[in-house]
């Protein structure tokens, strides 16, 4: 199957969240949701409208919301906890490290407004570190998926996984790339575009601008495989290598600093498994500032254009 | 599950033999906290043998009431507590803080019967059960949720965050007990970063305040009843207690915090404890 950028609507993934929450709170009683007044933002108002006996806004207070989560969690609960990206993998990090993951809860953390892509509200606001401080954690999961389809899927395939989840959603809409249908699961892959030439691997709102740059590599002559890879951990090495052997060079591409995100990941895996020339797209050593999501993108660095020529530049070095 | 209260002697000499545990562990260990542990023994032994509804044989029965070591340090006390009652075999007390023992240096949810969650890291326990006593409420179960906290840990600001948390959602069914020893490692709270007046600033959150004596059985068994009986608020035990209490060397002294005594410092601590 190949995914194109041609002509799709757009949704913010934090919308899809609320209305899964909706879905879930119908069919499964033990889901219960906090929020750290931002509920509007973070759409779990919508949940906290239909079900206030099982909503609970912690006030402006994420260390404390992250082990009330806890507490809950031990008591059997499936806790949902959101704030936005900054405050929860950083404000809150040590309370998920030694309360949530070490005892082993089956806390979902679920958090709006990741990367550059926040826009105007500025860098205070723009978590670009967050699969850093996640990802370090051991037992953890993290996942950002790339758009609002999808991410349905990730919030409902996360309430069966046992076990503490991190969940990065965006804040402005984006395209919808995949369909209902469009097969997900947690820690595989999904290959949305195949090519012989070169692989990009992509996550989030990236991966819209991985596809396009497929799509203009191609007019240059080189086939690209584009892979969303939802989960940055557990990461899917099997199918990473399996790429890297078909087609030789991979770029990776984030929004997310360059230290610690998906391309370290990806490096890591390659370079223990299949080492092949790769590039990496992601923000180099800077933080955000405010602007609009394109102008920021541009700024950044963070195209399909910058995709293309990283892509350009791998494959040069076959 | 017990269905007898002991007596305050027998609750005495309970303590008594919990504190030469708690000697004997951490001689063999080398390590670990023994002031914090030894202030706190009285405030546990009244707690699991005198009040806590509990079935050790059954440590995940749904209906038990749950007990949170915040200040997790002190855990040698309640490790030694949990063999007593048969958590585990008294045997395993031998090996606190060995690598691939049962007993971590701090409370391990998924290592050791009885605990209820990880702790270690001070300020994180009292939200935790926020949390538990929330769950409490939504499922419509009558147990209740004990939380120990030390009066350094108290200067974490998450605690304030709990705090007003138990406060806003009126969280009769959570207990908090504050050891309040008036020490922490780097010397009295007063002196370190004051966390004073205690009981007007939980008063202030919207607790019900009760001040006691922590060495005295009969005034804490009498505290975990009255706590029990206020309802629309959470309550809070300010216990005044001695660090180090019950071995006179290391009474009121900064320097037993945590550290371990040597043999011959834990035979002479053995021999007060009788």
């Amino acid at each position: 199957m190949t995914i194109t950028t041609q002509e799709v609507r757009k949704e913010a993934t934090r919308e899809a969240y609320g209305q899964a929450l909706l879905e879930l709170g119908e069919v499964n009683k033990n889901i219960i949701v906090l929020d750290a007044d931002l509920a509007k933002s973070t759409t779990t108002i919508k949940f906290g409208k239909k079900f206030p006996e099982r909503f609970f806004d912690m006030g402006i207070a994420e260390a404390n919301m992250m082990n009330v989560a806890a507490g809950l969690a031990t008591c059997g609960k499936i806790p949902f906890v959101s704030t936005f990206c900054i405050f929860a993998s950083g404000r809150a990090w040590e309370q998920i490290r030694n309360t949530i993951c070490y005892s082993g809860l089956n806390v979902k953390i679920v958090a709006t407004h990741g990367g550059l892509a926040v826009g105007a509200d500025g860098s205070s606001h723009q978590c670009i570190e967050d699969f850093a401080l996640m990802t370090a954690i051991p037992t953890m999961t993290v996942i950002e998926p790339c758009d609002a389809a999808e991410t349905k899927k990730a919030i409902k395939a996360v309430a069966e996984r046992p076990g503490p989840v991190y969940v990065r959603l965006g804040r402005t809409p984006s395209p919808v790339l995949t369909e209902e249908g469009t097969p997900f699961e947690v820690g595989k892959a999904s290959i949305l575009r195949e090519g012989k030439d070169i692989t990009i691997v992509a996550c989030g709102l990236m991966v819209p601008n991985a596809l396009k740059a497929a799509e203009n590599l191609s007019a240059r002559g080189i086939e690209a495989t584009v892979i969303n890879l939802h989960t940055i951990k557990p990461l899917d090495r099997k199918t990473l290598v399996a790429y890297a052997k078909k087609t030789g060079s991979v770029v990776t591409a984030e929004q997310h600093v360059l230290e610690g995100g998906l391309g370290s990941a990806v490096a890591l895996a390659l370079g223990r498994e299949y080492p092949v020339p790769l590039e990496a797209v992601g923000i180099d050593n800077r933080f955000g500032q405010s602007g609009s999501p394109e102008a920021l993108f541009k700024e950044y660095n963070l195209t399909s254009e910058d995709i293309l020529q990283a892509a350009l530049k791998a494959y040069g070095r076959k | 599950m017990l269905n007898t209260v002991p007596t305050i002697p027998e609750l005495q000499a309970k303590a008594r033999e919990i504190r030469r545990h708690v000697i004997r562990m951490l001689a063999r260990a080398g390590s670990g906290h023994p002031g914090g542990s030894l202030s706190a023994t009285d405030l546990l032994v009244a707690l699991y043998y005198g009040k806590l509804k509990h079935d050790p044989k059954n440590p995940k029965w749904p209906e038990r009431d749950r007990f949170i070591l915040s200040k997790g340090h002190c855990c040698p006390a309640l490790y030694a507590i949990l063999a007593e009652m048969g958590y585990f075999p008294v045997g395993e007390l031998d090996t606190l803080r060995q690598l691939g023992s049962s007993l971590q240096g701090h409370p391990d949810i998924k290592r050791t019967p009885g605990i209820e969650i990880s702790s270690g890291s001070l300020g994180q326990g009292l939200s935790v059960g926020v949390g538990m006593a929330l769950a409490a409420r939504i499922d419509g179960r009558s147990y209740r949720v004990y939380v120990m906290l030390g009066d350094g840990e108290v200067e974490e600001g998450q605690v304030w965050e709990a705090a007003m948390a138990a406060g806003h959602y009126r969280l009769d069914n959570l207990c908090a007990i504050l050891d309040n020893n008036g020490l922490q490692i780097d010397g009295p709270i007063h002196d370190v970063m004051s966390p004073l007046p205690l009981p007007e600033k939980w008063d202030a959150f919207g607790w019900h305040v009760i001040r006691i004596d922590g060495h005295n059985m009969s005034q804490i068994l009498e505290a975990y009843d009255r706590a029990e009986a206020i309802k629309g608020k959470p309550t809070i035990i300010v216990a005044k207690t001695v660090k180090g209490k019950g071995v006179s060397f290391m009474e009121n002294q900064v320097d037993w915090h945590g550290k371990a005594p040597t043999p011959e410092q834990a035979e002479k601590a053995l021999a007060e404890l009788v």
